[in-house]
């Protein structure tokens, strides 16, 4: 029926599951990228759900990657269809010559099928309606019956499949038996009645390695229980709820002491994004180290604290989990677009420290960081995730952690170094870093007690509405500012194997997308330096990297280059020579649209080399 | 006469409390408030309250919001760290302070534009969680720093200094604070420090949310005629359920009392409280019945005063979250982090 050749890939294609969410197909859908990693072969999962919790499409989507490419692919090798709202949409978005799995009981007309895809059906509703009478149980097996069929389409070893079952459900036999019978249902349904395998196969493999498989949210707030946060205040809000869940879970795990079961953190969910971060600086005043984990509207009502922060002083740790805004803008999708929001929160001159974490293992080691950060420059710091590594499953590197680390407390000045003597000046600049010395409260009966506010005041932390004395604080903070450049994760260049004078920057999210593009690039000839940025403020090697290249692309997931618009805003940069790269509809970014994007405009240059004709 | 220092010596015979503190050991710097202010008469009871007791003046942490009684924190209890924090949001800044650090007492001091209009959430959601604090909110209806606007704690029908008609319903913080579970109210007059003074110090003492409602009049812009939180009108329609005494340490009660008057309430950290009854009647262990007195009174335009609430045995919200009863903020990576091993552990589950 097909006159397009079926697609053959072996380890190197794109399932895509339409669900209707609520359905009980997360479970199973994970099952399967999770059975084809143990297969030795990576996978890249990724979530598409609405804003809703039963009822409208959802969609997951595996793409499996012998060669490890983590980013998004686009395009659908195999789509399997279970959503009848979506089949039009979903069957559209088939690759030519790709495949169509769907639940055949009842029969569909030719118009709604396409002659360039192979067509698979499985009468999976009329499997599990002879099989089960309880609804519920109908519709939960039936994700698993089409998980068998697929094991057997794609030519996957059920063993491995029935090891993920038995860790699923141990100690739970008797649903661990069912999950297995019901397995083995569509996978014997299919290999009686199908040609199987397909094109698309999945073959064993070494390639995973001792890498681990874990959401950007969870592993940050790993990170925060690594990192010594005991408090955690926040508000629930998509994408940022799962961390301080994760961070709950984590620390009823590893935080009670042994003895007495007593906790040894406090989290509070709080009526508001304000008095979140408002419990968040009240600790961190109070010397504890605690955070908050937030998406866009969040940050937006936290502004004014946030400024309270940098100007009174007090650390704090928000991990921002970004999503597509503005308002509340598409709350399930991805972005990378509260980059200026966040660098300059709050009225009045501020600016803040961000940190831009790749995937989860970045994410694990600068949410610990943040906390030393915070206390070392006694302000905000951002952990900058996003949907797309915050809440789907990625693979990456084991997260390590080094048990000689102490925490870096800042500068503190303790009873004993009052006592002797030392002169306790809250905004006083003793070393020349614009970092000053805090107290905590209750230290002393006599000595080093302030009176912390958001008013202008002396170094002597005394209230003060001299103009001298209040610009005097205002450089002491961008002093301060420039001690973090060298604090926070440098940024990772990477150069092309021949000399180029053009140059890329990117950060988070984005980054296994650019890994890749730069293959497809160098396939369409052109060679790029690589720069990832890791942190705000940036480093000086951010305006060498500037500087060595004619022109720099600078790829990003929002509308108005809000990273390009920072560095030329903190560099005073020629803003022609930076060439901004968007992708902003809430997918995440591709390596295919980073290649062609940036492609494009290389040709162009090639065609009129814009620093020939200038000179 | 706010710009003259305030001179540090002080008489050689001033009376020492337990510790060896005077009074002035309790003061912080002079009030920048007018002459004649509510709120200067709390800063004193305060002082009043903290020496009597006999606290470390430094292991008080005072903090507040914006607004005129938020200023307050620096004038009094000078060797404690004191937050001025952001308007109506003194609340969760405590909250924060309290879960960092269990064992320093924590005075919120606000106002009634911090904590019944841009706070009000903040207020109602701290007293629901039960945070060991004593919230002071120093009433005086009026938006005294901003030149005399309403508050939302200013009765409807009483009368702005320029002469507007207040139209809105009252917010009555107090029978708020009884409906959202405060196991300590109170309500008090700045003009009646013998009343106030035992209230703070029983407040102090109790373990859980304890709320006072002073009111405090503005002598600039709220104490003409026509307004129901001036010095006359609050004189006038003051009604004080009971008197209270405080006697720290496990002293034996005073026998001056006539029998049958008075009430002891023994709180969580060993002190007394002495209630001598003003409304025989009156039982400030019954929430429900003093929401009803509360309100059978307020629309007779009575005012109620003292003790209204307390629960001697309430839990705090350390409590609840069952923590750990060092410190968090003394808490360091050998008793926080996992660990290497556990790490390992956790990785192996993840592939």
């Amino acid at each position: 029926m097909s006159d397009k050749k079926p697609i053959s890939s072996v380890n190197d294609f794109v399932v895509r599951f339409a669900n209707v969410n609520g359905s009980g197909s997360a479970s199973a859908n994970e099952m399967f990228a999770r059975a084809i990693l143990r297969h030795g072969v990576p996978v890249s999962p990724r979530n598409i759900f609405p804003s809703n919790i039963q009822g409208l499409p959802t969609w997951y989507e595996v793409r499996v990657t012998e060669a490890g490419h983590l980013g998004a692919r686009g395009g659908v090798d195999m789509m399997v269809a279970m959503n009848p709202q979506t089949w039009d949409k979903d069957v559209a978005g088939i690759e030519p010559g790709g495949y169509l799995f769907y639940d055949s009981t009842k029969p569909m007309p030719s118009t709604k099928f396409r002659d360039d895809i192979t067509v698979i059906g499985v009468p999976l509703t009329a499997i599990t309606n002879s099989t089960y009478t309880d609804p519920r149980q109908r519709q939960l097996f039936k994700n698993i019956i089409y998980l068998g069929s697929l094991s057997a389409l794609l030519d996957m070893d059920p063993k491995l499949i029935e090891q993920l079952i038995g860790e699923q459900y141990k100690g739970k036999e008797k649903l661990l038996s069912s999950n297995v019978h019901a397995l083995h249902l569509g996978r014997d349904w299919a290999l009686q009645n199908l040609k199987c395998p397909i094109g698309l196969r999945v073959k064993k493999s070494d390639k995973v390695g001792d890498r681990i498989f874990i959401e950007g949210n969870s592993a940050a707030a790993l990170g925060a229980v690594y990192g010594g946060a005991t408090v955690c205040a926040w508000y629930p809000i998509t994408p940022s709820s799962s961390v301080a869940e994760a961070f709950t879970a984590h620390c009823k795990k590893y935080r009670h002491d042994p003895e007495t079961g007593k906790a040894k953190y406090a989290i509070v969910q709080g009526e508001d994004e304000l008095a979140s971060i408002g419990i968040v600086i009240g600790a961190s005043w109070n010397g504890a180290r605690a955070f908050t984990a937030t998406s866009g509207p969040g940050i937006s009502l936290m502004t004014e604290f946030i400024g309270l922060s940098y100007f009174a002083e007090i650390p704090a740790v928000i991990m921002n989990i970004q999503r597509a805004g503005p308002s509340t803008g598409m709350p399930t999708r991805t972005q990378q677009c509260d980059i200026i929001a966040c660098a300059y929160a709050s009225h009045g001159d501020t600016k803040h420290v961000l940190l831009f974490p790749e995937d989860p293992a970045e994410a694990f080691e600068f949410a610990a960081a943040a906390f030393d950060l915070a206390e070392r420059l006694q302000t905000t710091i951002f952990l900058m995730l996003d949907l797309d590594i915050g809440m789907n499953h990625r693979l990456c590197r084991p997260l390590k952690w080094d048990d000689a680390r102490q925490y870096d407390r800042g500068k503190i000045m303790t009873a004993e170094m009052l006592e002797e003597g030392r002169d306790f000046g809250r905004y006083l600049d003793v070393d020349g870093d614009g970092i000053p010395y805090r107290t905590y409260p209750g230290t002393h009966p006599t000595k080093g007690s302030y009176f912390t506010r958001g008013t202008s005041r002396d170094r002597y932390a005394r209230y003060s509405e001299e103009g001298t004395v209040y610009a005097d604080n205002m450089q002491r903070l961008v002093r301060k500012f420039e001690t973090a450049q060298d604090l926070v994760p440098r940024p990772l260049q990477a150069n092309a194997e021949r000399p180029t004078k053009y140059g890329v920057i990117y950060f988070g999210s984005t980054s296994p997308a650019m890994d890749e593009a730069i293959g497809l690039l160098e396939a369409r000839g052109h060679q790029l330096d690589r720069l990832r940025i890791r942190a705000f403020p940036f480093h000086s090697s951010v305006a060498s990297f500037l500087a060595e290249h004619d022109f720099v692309y600078v790829v990003e997931q929002n509308r108005d280059s809000q990273l390009r618009q920072l560095i030329v805003n903190e560099n005073g940069i020629d803003p022609v020579r930076l060439v901004p790269i968007v992708h902003y509809d809430g997918s995440p970014i591709t390596a295919r649209y980073i290649a062609k994007a940036i492609g494009d405009h290389q040709d162009q240059l090639k065609v009129t080399p814009l620093r020939k004709a200038v000179s | 006469m706010t710009y003259i220092a305030k001179p540090k010596f002080h008489h050689p015979g001033l009376k020492k409390n337990e510790l060896g503190y005077t009074h002035r050991d309790y003061e912080g710097k002079i009030s920048t408030l007018c002459a004649g202010c509510g709120h200067d008469s709390i800063t004193a009871s305060i002082i009043e309250a903290c020496y009597e007791l006999s606290i470390e003046p430094h292991r008080v942490a005072k903090i507040s919001g914006i607004g005129c009684s938020s200023k307050t924190p620096d004038y009094f209890l000078g060797n404690s760290h004191g937050f001025n924090s952001v308007h109506g949001r003194m609340p969760s800044v405590l909250t924060g302070a309290n879960l960092a650090n269990r064992d320093l007492i924590y005075l919120g001091v606000s106002g009634d534009g911090d904590s019944a209009s841009i706070g009000f959430g903040q207020f109602a959601h701290s007293i629901r969680r039960g945070v060991n604090m004593t919230y002071i909110v120093e009433n005086n209806g009026v938006y005294g720093l901003t030149k005399g606007q309403f508050s939302a704690t200013a009765d409807r029908g009483s009368k702005s200094k320029k002469g507007v008609t207040n139209t809105d319903n009252a917010i009555d913080l107090v029978a708020i604070a009884l409906q959202l579970g405060a196991t300590f109210v109170a309500r008090s007059f700045s003009g009646d420090k013998g009343q106030l003074v035992p209230l703070i110090a029983a407040a102090i003492g109790h373990k859980g949310a304890s709320f006072i409602d002073v009111i405090s009049p503005c002598i600039a812009f709220n104490n003409h005629a026509g307004s129901t939180k001036s010095f006359d009108y609050v004189r006038e329609h003051n009604d004080a359920v009971n008197r209270l005494d405080v006697l720290v340490g496990r002293d034996p009660i005073a026998v001056d009392y006539a029998p049958g008057t008075v009430q002891v309430v023994e709180q969580h950290d060993g002190s007394k409280i002495a209630l001598r009854k003003i409304d025989a009647d009156y039982d400030p262990h019954d929430r429900l019945g003093a929401q009803t007195f509360l309100a059978r009174h307020a629309a007779k335009g009575q005012i109620v005063t003292g003790l209204l609430y307390v629960d001697p045995d309430a839990e705090d919200l350390h409590e609840h979250l069952n923590t750990v009863e060092t410190p968090l903020n003394t808490l360091e990576a050998d008793t926080l982090c996992p660990g290497s091993a556990v790490l390992d552990k956790i990785n192996a589950s993840l592939r």
